[in-house]
């Protein structure tokens, strides 16, 4: 079964075996309000952890997409750059951002599960 | 992600369509313009023209073969349609324009007549230097009163707007950077910076460290100093800032920059609270551009050009880009070319020819007929005015850094958020939408993203006291209404009395449609 772990800056991980999907939660999507842009990594990009990655803009602002996570982008959505309202209508599923090979699984220890994500969620 | 949080609503919400329809689409006398192309037809002509002669032609193939399809319309219908399209632009001509951070001052009509002079008007940048001398004699001028309002030994007149501007010195401090050997990549940016900050510095290649304000508003010494390290290339700081407040400890943070080995950066787009007041050269800057459209009254947001001349310090004067002017004898010579720059090691140039010289006519103009005590009153009337709306709204409107009582004084901007309108179902946007049902062209909102519904009211010192008194009267009624008030439409649906209603930004964002296209190609690609 597949991990599901969180970051702070609002990205979502699933993990399965040593690669992690990510994108962005169902509360970025919706602090954000309306998403019109979304540029996601070239494949075979080395990315560090907290690096910024991809970018989502919505008719408010633009904002940085971290990876949370160290490795190479596998595969990235070309779905989610061409219909950038996937965001907001299924963000935790169809509207994943790009797929990394990790190279330091550990990583994932730093980071929240879903309980711990919804307390942060709420009181950010 | 980095979260966004200042609360911002996207979508056009629930506006009612209840609206008086007419026959024509007219709205009384305000028309609804339809594009040239729509008027127009390419059958007819305004000019009368004689039939070209036949020639042979010497394109070899590449002349174009249909019509070019552009609109003919007759001189009454040319004219028509532009000054019906001017009269739906709003302007600092027109009425109060409070964007704060824009300082929408009058634009003095003396600054036009002097701009129209036929020696100003009619010389052109490649006429011979020998010939232009009264006009590089007026650059050097307005250089040297730059260079004495902000003491500082150098400046660059040519670029042509604030964001030009943060280009040229953060050009310059990269190229002393370089003629150090040093690599530093990272740019510091407190988060209530204006967006041309980090994107001037990641433009650059530089990494963007943003720095976190303190609870009231401001950058402390102590926040520069745990980010600064020996990557630290620059930090970029405006002040006063994008809060309407003075970075008291600009100075300490000046000099640990120094110590770090970076260079400081000021933003220079709320100068004119400070003008005549302060120096930024005594604060320790390094750099700072001047918005001749903001400070010195030169046209802008649409009126422009902008000019953004760049005051450098000892460090960087000799990076100063081309041109600069220098002295030869009893002539003046416009330096052009890097090798005849001497000891000075341009990094490059940013512009054509030389800047906008219209506009450093008309900022020349400004400091000249308001005098060095002019200067000085204009900048104390800016923040009395900003202040004289602060107090005159604090009982009604909240302040998030106006301190306990309220009372803490701003500079020439004053910032409400929308904490104000909790619970009463109207936001920062809906407040602005109604005031334009009010006329008046609403404040910058959502600006600075430090603040969440930010209101950020920018009066400046072109206001008379019956003006400002109007304008606070209907705030103070909409903020009434917003707050007690058993109607809200007047803000859910606003704005009932503007050419359009709310727009759908999203669906502009999305769908966007950027040209017009005839009708028959259109029916084709549908």
């Amino acid at each position: 079964m597949a991990i599901e772990k969180f970051s702070k800056d609002h990205e979502w991980i699933r993990v399965e075996g040593d690669i992690a999907t990510i994108g962005i939660t169902v509360h970025a999507q919706d602090q954000l309000g309306d998403v019109v842009f979304v540029e996601v990594p070239e494949v075979g990009r080395k990315v560090s952890a907290e690096e910024a990655v991809a970018v989502v803009e919505s008719v408010k602002a633009a904002s940085d997409v971290y990876s949370p996570l160290t490795g190479e982008v596998i595969e990235a959505n070309a779905d989610v750059a061409s219909t950038p309202g996937l965001v907001n209508e299924d963000a935790e599923g169809k509207a994943w951002f790009f797929k990394v090979r990790l190279s330091n699984p550990a990583e994932l220890d730093a980071l929240m599960d879903r309980a711990a994500y919804d307390e942060f969620a709420k009181n950010g | 992600m980095a979260m966004n949080t200042q609360g911002r609503p996207t979508a056009p919400g629930t506006v009612s369509s209840s609206e008086i329809t007419t026959f024509t689409g007219n709205r009384g006398l305000d028309h609804e313009e339809p594009l040239i192309f729509e008027i127009g037809d390419t059958g007819r002509t305004g000019v009368d023209l004689p039939s070209a002669p036949k020639a042979k032609s010497r394109l070899g193939g590449l002349e174009r073969k249909a019509e070019i399809g552009l609109p003919g319309l007759t001189e009454p219908e040319t004219m028509r349609h532009y000054v019906r399209l001017s009269r739906k632009n709003y302007a600092i001509d027109s009425g109060l324009y409070p964007l704060g951070s824009c300082t929408m001052k009058h634009n003095p009509r003396l600054n036009e007549k002097m701009a129209r002079l036929p020696g100003i008007g009619d010389i052109h940048p490649l006429q011979p230097q020998s010939t232009v001398q009264g006009a590089i004699q007026l650059m050097e001028t307005l250089a040297h009163y730059l260079m004495e309002l902000t003491g500082m030994p150098a400046v660059s007149l040519s670029p042509k707007a604030g964001a030009h501007g943060e280009l040229c010195g953060m050009l310059a401090i990269k190229a002393a950077h370089e003629a150090k050997g040093s690599k530093r990549d990272v740019v510091l940016v407190p988060d209530s910076a204006h967006g041309t900050n980090p994107a001037t510095a990641a433009f650059m290649g530089y990494r963007v460290k943003p720095i976190p304000a303190m609870a009231d508003g401001t950058v402390s010494a102590e926040a520069v100093r745990a980010a600064l390290g020996p990557d630290v290339a620059a930090i970029m700081l405006t002040n006063p800032n994008t809060c309407g407040l003075f970075e008291r400890e600009i100075v300490e943070i000046a000099k640990a920059v120094h110590e770090a080995g970076a260079y400081f950066y000021c933003d220079g787009a709320n100068f004119n609270a400070i003008v005549g007041k302060v120096r930024p050269g005594d604060l320790g800057i390094d750099a700072m551009h001047i918005n001749l459209h903001k400070t010195f009254s030169t046209p802008h947001g649409g009126g422009g050009p902008g000019a953004g001349p760049v005051v450098l310090s000892a460090a960087l004067a000799p990076y100063a880009p081309l041109p600069f002017i220098r002295k030869d004898g009893d002539k003046l010579l416009l330096v052009e070319d890097e090798g005849a720059a001497g000891d000075a090691k341009p990094f490059g140039r940013l512009t054509a020819f030389h800047g906008q010289m219209g506009m450093y006519v008309r900022a020349l103009t400004y400091m000249l007929s308001h005098g060095a005590d002019g200067m000085r009153q204009a900048s104390e009337d800016a923040v009395l005015s900003a202040n004289y709306i602060r107090a005159s709204l604090k009982d009604l409107m909240s302040q998030p850094f106006g301190g306990p009582t309220g009372d803490r004084p701003c500079m020439h901007e004053v910032l409400f958020d929308d904490s104000w309108l909790k619970d009463t179902g109207v936001t920062t946007l809906d407040f602005a939408k109604a005031m334009i049902d009010e006329g008046y062209h609403p404040m910058t909102m959502y600006f600075p993203l430090v603040v969440h519904g930010a209101m950020l009211i920018e009066p400046t010192e072109s206001e008379s006291k019956q003006s400002l008194d109007q304008f606070i009267g209907t705030l103070r009624f909409l903020a009434n209404e917003a707050k007690h008030g058993n109607d809200k439409s007047r803000f859910t649906e606003a704005p009932m009395l503007a050419p359009r209603r709310r727009l759908d930004e999203t669906k502009a964002a999305r769908e966007p449609r950027l040209r017009w296209r005839p009708p028959a190609a259109k029916a084709a690609a549908e």
